[in-house]
Parts: C-alpha cells; sequence; structure tokens
C-alpha cells in the first residue's frame, strides 16, 4: 500500500461492496449474452428483495441482539405502502423511475414508522417476550390488511373494513386495495438493477451504522445492558434506533417485491411467520452480525433449491435442519471444544511441531 | 342466550388453551426457554390419532394411548438432542433459535409424509351433547370432555408437584439448578420428565383440538400453540393456576371477539392482549417479578 491506509473497518467494507458489484456485472454480462434461463432471470429481483431482507434483520439479531420474528409485517407494510402509491399515481406521474424512487421512499417511510411505534412498547421486552411480541406484531399487521378496503374516486380516498361495496365509490371510482385480494395491478417497476442498488444503499446504511459511534453503542447494549446503561447509553434510543432502520430497510425491500407482482396479497405464504423465519435462516447460515455473511447465504439458499429441482419439496425441510445444526454446531459448549481440539489451524500447527 | 353459549365455547376452547399453556409454562419455569416446538407436537398427536383411527380403524382408545407415548418420546428425544447440548451456550438467543428450527422441522416433516391438504379429523369423543334451557343452548360432547379433562389434569398435576418426590425436584430445579444438584437431584433426568409431561399434555390437547375443530393440517399446531404461550404470560408463567386462568380468559376473549367484533380480526384481538398484559404487567396475573441482578 502506497500511501493510502486503510482500516481494516473499510477494507472489509469495500470487499462486501465488491463482490456486489462483481456479481451484478457477471449477471449483466451473463443476461447480455443469453448465457441465463429464463427461470433464473425471474429470480434475480426475489433475490435482491431477499439480500436487503437478510441484512436488514441482521441489524436487530445481530447487531442489536434482540430476535424479531415479525420482519415479514414490515416488509409487508412497505410493500402495501409502495403499492398502494403507484397504484394512486399511476396516471398522474407518467416516468416510472421517478414514481418507482418515490413508492421506495414512501414505503421505507412507512415501514420505518411503523417499526418506531412498535418498537417503543416492544423493545423494553427482552428475549423470549420479544420474539413473541413481534411476531403478534407481524400476524397483527397482516390481519389488519386483510380486511382493509381502500378505493378512490373524484371525491378523493374511502376507506372501509367491511367490504368493497361499502366504500361508496362513484361509478369512475378504482378499489385499490380490495382486502384479502390485496393490490392488483401494480406496475412492475423493479429491475435487476434497481435492486443491485438498493442493496448497495443498505449495505451503506447498514456498514455505516455500525461503524459509527451509535453502532457500537448499540452494540455494547446487545453485550452487556447494565453495564451500557451504567456508562450513560441511552438505551430506549438506541435500541429503537436499530429497530427502526432495520422495518425501514425491510418496507424498502417490500417495496422492491410489490413492484415485481402483477397482484400482491397479505397471505401467510409470503408475509407470514414462515417468511420471517426464512429471514432469520438466511442470517443465521450468514453468520449472526456477519453482514457479509448474510448476503452470500441469501444468494445460495435462494438460488440452490430453484437450480436443483427435484429439492424443492425438501427445500423447507433442509432450511430447519440448518438452522438447528449451525446451532448446536456453533453454541454448544461441547461442540466448540470440539471444534478447537480439531481445527485446522491447530492440526497444522501440530505438523509443525513433529517436523 | 347466544351469548351464554358462545360463553361456554370459549371455555371449551379455553380449556384446551390451558392444557397447552401448561407444557409451555412448565418447560419455561424449569428450563428457561420458549418451546417453540410444543404447538407442533399438538399438530404430531393430532396426526397420529388421525393415522390410527381413521386410517387403520383402530379403537380411539388405543390411537390416544398410542399418541401420548409417541409425544411423550417426541419430546424427551427434542429435549435431548436439540436443547440440552445448549444448555450451558453464552447466547440465549442460540436455543430459541434452534426451537424455532425445530418446530419448522416437524411442521414439514408432516408435509412430507401427509402433504398439505386438510384432513377431516373424526372426532372420538362418543359422549352424547347436553340440551339446556329447552333446547337453546347445546352443549356438545367435546365441550364437557375438554373441560372435564381439564380440570383433571389440573388437579392432577397440582398433586404431582406438590405431593410427590418428582415432582418436588421439579420445583428444586425451577428454583435453582446448581443447588438442586449438590442436594443429589437428577437435574437432566427432572427437566427430561418436565418435557415428557408436557408433551404428553400437548398429545391430549392435539386430541381434544382436532375433536372440536376436525381438520388437521401440518400447521394445526402453530397457531393454538403461540395463543397457549400468550395465556401461559397472561396467567404468569412458570404458574400452573395460571396457566388455567390464563387459558380459559384467553378462550372467552377470542370466542366472544369473533363474535361480536370481526372473526377475521380474532387472532389480532388475542395478540393485543399479550401485548397489553406485557406492558402493563410483565410477570402476568400470578406471576412472581425476578429482579435481574448484576
Amino acid at each position: 500500500m502506497k500511501g493510502l491506509k486503510l482500516s481494516k473497518n473499510v477494507k472489509d467494507n469495500l470487499i462486501t461492496y465488491g463482490i456486489v458489484i462483481l456479481a451484478y456485472l457477471i449477471m449483466e454480462i451473463m443476461i447480455k449474452t443469453g448465457h441465463i434461463s429464463s427461470l433464473l432471470q425471474g429470480l434475480l429481483v426475489p433475490l435482491c428483495v431477499y439480500v436487503i431482507l437478510a441484512v436488514s434483520l441482521n441489524l436487530t439479531v445481530g447487531i442489536l441482539g434482540e430476535l424479531s420474528l415479525g420482519h415479514a409485517g414490515f416488509m409487508c407494510v412497505g410493500a402495501f405502502a409502495g403499492a398502494f402509491f403507484s397504484r394512486y399515481m399511476q396516471d398522474v406521474i407518467e416516468v416510472s423511475l421517478l414514481r418507482f424512487v418515490i413508492a421506495i421512499l414512501i414505503g421505507a417511510l412507512s415501514a420505518g414508522i411503523v417499526g418506531f411505534l412498535i418498537g417503543m412498547p416492544v423493545l423494553r421486552l427482552r428475549g423470549d417476550y420479544l420474539a413473541i411480541v413481534t411476531l403478534a406484531f407481524g400476524e397483527i399487521i397482516k390481519n389488519i390488511i386483510n380486511v382493509l378496503y381502500v378505493g378512490k374516486d373524484a371525491n378523493g380516498l374511502h376507506f372501509s373494513t367491511k367490504d368493497s361495496m361499502s366504500l361508496g365509490l362513484m361509478e369512475d371510482g378504482d378499489v385499490i386495495i380490495n382486502g384479502a385480494q390485496g393490490i392488483t395491478g401494480t406496475p412492475k417497476d423493479a429491475t435487476f438493477t434497481i435492486g443491485i442498488i438498493l442493496i448497495i444503499i443498505t449495505l451503506v446504511i447498514v456498514l455505516n451504522l455500525i461503524h459509527s459511534r451509535d453502532g457500537r453503542a448499540i452494540m455494547s447494549i446487545r453485550d452487556n445492558l447494565i453495564a451500557a446503561e451504567s456508562v450513560g447509553i441511552n438505551i430506549t434510543k438506541y435500541k429503537l434506533m436499530a429497530f427502526s432502520v432495520s422495518a425501514a430497510l425491510a418496507g424498502m425491500a417490500g417495496v422492491l417485491y410489490s413492484h415485481n407482482l402483477s397482484s400482491l396479497m397479505a397471505t401467510p405464504k409470503n408475509f407470514g411467520y414462515n417468511m420471517s423465519i426464512m429471514i432469520l435462516v438466511f442470517v443465521v447460515l450468514g453468520g449472526i452480525g456477519n453482514i457479509r455473511g448474510s448476503i452470500i447465504s441469501a444468494v445460495i439458499l435462494t438460488l440452490l433449491p430453484e437450480l436443483l429441482r427435484g429439492l424443492s419439496n425438501y427445500r423447507m425441510l433442509i432450511y430447519s435442519i440448518v438452522l438447528i445444526v449451525m446451532m448446536l454446531f456453533n453454541w454448544s459448549p461441547k461442540l466448540i471444544n470440539l471444534r478447537k481440539k480439531y481445527s485446522l489451524k491447530r492440526l497444522l500447527k501440530k505438523t509443525g511441531e513433529v517436523q | 342466550m347466544s351469548f351464554i353459549s358462545y360463553l361456554i365455547n370459549g371455555i371449551s376452547l379455553g380449556s384446551v388453551y390451558a392444557i397447552i399453556a401448561l407444557g409451555y409454562t412448565m418447560v419455561y419455569g424449569i428450563a428457561k426457554m420458549l418451546n417453540f416446538a410444543h404447538g407442533d407436537v399438538i399438530m404430531v398427536g393430532g396426526f397420529t390419532i388421525f393415522f390410527a383411527v381413521s386410517m387403520q380403524g383402530l379403537p380411539p382408545m388405543i390411537g390416544i394411548l398410542l399418541a401420548v407415548v409417541l409425544c411423550t418420546l417426541l419430546g424427551i428425544t427434542i429435549e435431548y438432542i436439540a436443547y440440552r447440548p445448549l444448555r450451558q451456550a453464552a447466547s440465549s438467543l442460540a436455543v430459541l433459535i434452534t426451537a424455532i428450527g425445530v418446530s419448522y422441522f416437524l411442521q414439514n416433516m408432516a408435509l412430507l409424509i401427509f402433504g398439505a391438504n386438510t384432513k377431516a379429523f373424526t372426532s372420538v369423543v362418543t359422549v352424547p351433547a347436553i340440551k339446556l334451557a329447552e333446547g337453546q343452548i347445546i352443549i356438545s360432547g367435546e365441550t364437557i370432555v375438554t373441560i372435564i379433562s381439564c380440570i383433571v389434569i389440573m388437579i392432577g398435576l397440582t398433586l404431582f408437584i406438590n405431593k410427590t418426590k418428582a415432582g418436588q425436584a421439579m420445583l428444586a430445579v425451577s428454583e435453582d439448578k446448581g443447588a438442586a444438584q449438590l442436594m443429589g437431584i437428577n437435574v437432566n433426568g427432572t427437566i427430561s420428565l418436565t418435557f415428557a409431561i408436557g408433551s404428553a399434555l400437548a398429545a391430549i390437547a392435539g386430541m381434544l383440538l382436532c375433536s372440536a375443530y376436525p381438520s388437521l393440517t401440518p400447521y394445526t399446531g402453530s397457531m393454538p400453540g403461540i395463543k397457549a404461550f400468550v395465556a401461559a404470560v397472561f396467567g404468569g408463567i412458570g404458574s400452573i393456576p395460571g396457566a388455567l386462568i390464563g387459558g380459559i380468559v384467553l378462550g372467552v376473549i377470542e370466542i366472544l371477539g369473533k363474535a361480536y367484533i370481526s372473526s377475521q380480526m380474532a387472532d389480532a384481538i388475542v395478540f393485543l392482549v399479550l401485548i397489553v398484559v406485557l406492558l402493563v404487567k410483565p410477570t402476568g396475573i400470578l406471576g412472581k417479578k425476578i429482579q435481574e441482578k448484576v
């Protein structure tokens, strides 16, 4: 290194950004030269969604050290807020890119606000209680959206929680959110390039937060709450900060997700408990607290079952086994000792000693 | 009159929640962990009875017995493989995530074996319904059996804990593991026993739940499981009478909410109760307050 001295963190971050950009370039070249199946092309945007979700959940689980099981709920808020805006403004803002950017901002903002509001009471709890309450909130959000009806006509917006008839729309009225049927006709604005840009934005936000003074405060809360409190760290403020940033990023992923589908419904499959668990599996496999690991494991776990078609039935089963085995392997005191005993480093050292 | 029959339905559903909540509360009291897979043990119990009675044509009593034995073994196995190695782990997050993994594993195993289609569960209860107030209120046989079994289980469990050596050992382990070990109590054995009892109760709860709501899918257990946890928290986690009170109150709230507010929002109302309880009185109605020490 001539003159340019980079700290370890900066180098680490640059490698992470580099991996994402490199992956993007490789994919783009493969698309241009036609080396990629249409199946894989269809997976590219969901892939970006999962990467953002995994990175943002890692902020809560890995950096803040609290297990959130309602991440899909925040994604749901973002998806519906963004899709609602796009549908509402479809005729007003003609430029799709501008509309999409505003939709992303709105989606992220609304998920962030919901995260903040939920976080205020919830983050007073710890551990198991926090996990179950976030799970409960995720289900509540899904339930509320399933009974929400919103329509627009010349008089403005109409809301109802009964059915689309009770909205009382005029002849030219348009039902935007149709209860359990969700939102249909969202413009398909999401592209792989925008997805990658959003991943980079997510990474910039998360990595900068981690390596800032605020980030260190958050991590000190994770490591020892009482010690952190006694040196004057404002626990509530930093917990809320991490939680709402994580929620806002999940909302952003939700907007990307909703603009990749023509019809958006809040079903247990896409925004339920299972989705939250799937994101958690990405985070756990990649290493709790390791941002780069989350990206890599999200990519591998999304692509692998799709590429190995025969495995698709076993996909969820494999996920659950991954979850259990990873946890036992990483945290069981016995296995940690075993690992240390037979680690590669030590074996190499031993052979060195013999020689 | 309809209010009274809603109330009875609520108490019946609440009794099932109370039986499930017992499993949570005992395990939480002793192992200090949230056994996420408890709800799915209920589902395994339901499927065992379905397999034995509806598919193989065995008598219902044998089916129930089979389910209890299988679930007990399952509970002990889960504890041995997945939870015991992590008991000394540094992170409490680890065992919680493992429990979620086990829950997910059971669901997907059932999905692979039995498929995603909803199975019609034939009720194993043969008690006739009672008609009250000139036929305006009908109490079904399932309701009677559920409420009676809940009462019997509560009394039996309270006696077991207070009067037997094994029960006293459970209390000791939940109080202080290290001290219990020094007094010659087999801590691992006691925790296994707790899981065994909890899982056997889950099998019975599965039978009652599927008889009252005769549809069975691999996800049957997860929602009642979570709600029963809410009930356990509501009543004060670690407390057996608390589980009973929490379960019944929650069941009544759910049924009345379904009837008078919105059927789609019933789950949301139940969860709202949990959130309010945790914010106002985090230790539940009958729970003890534990001060965190440095």
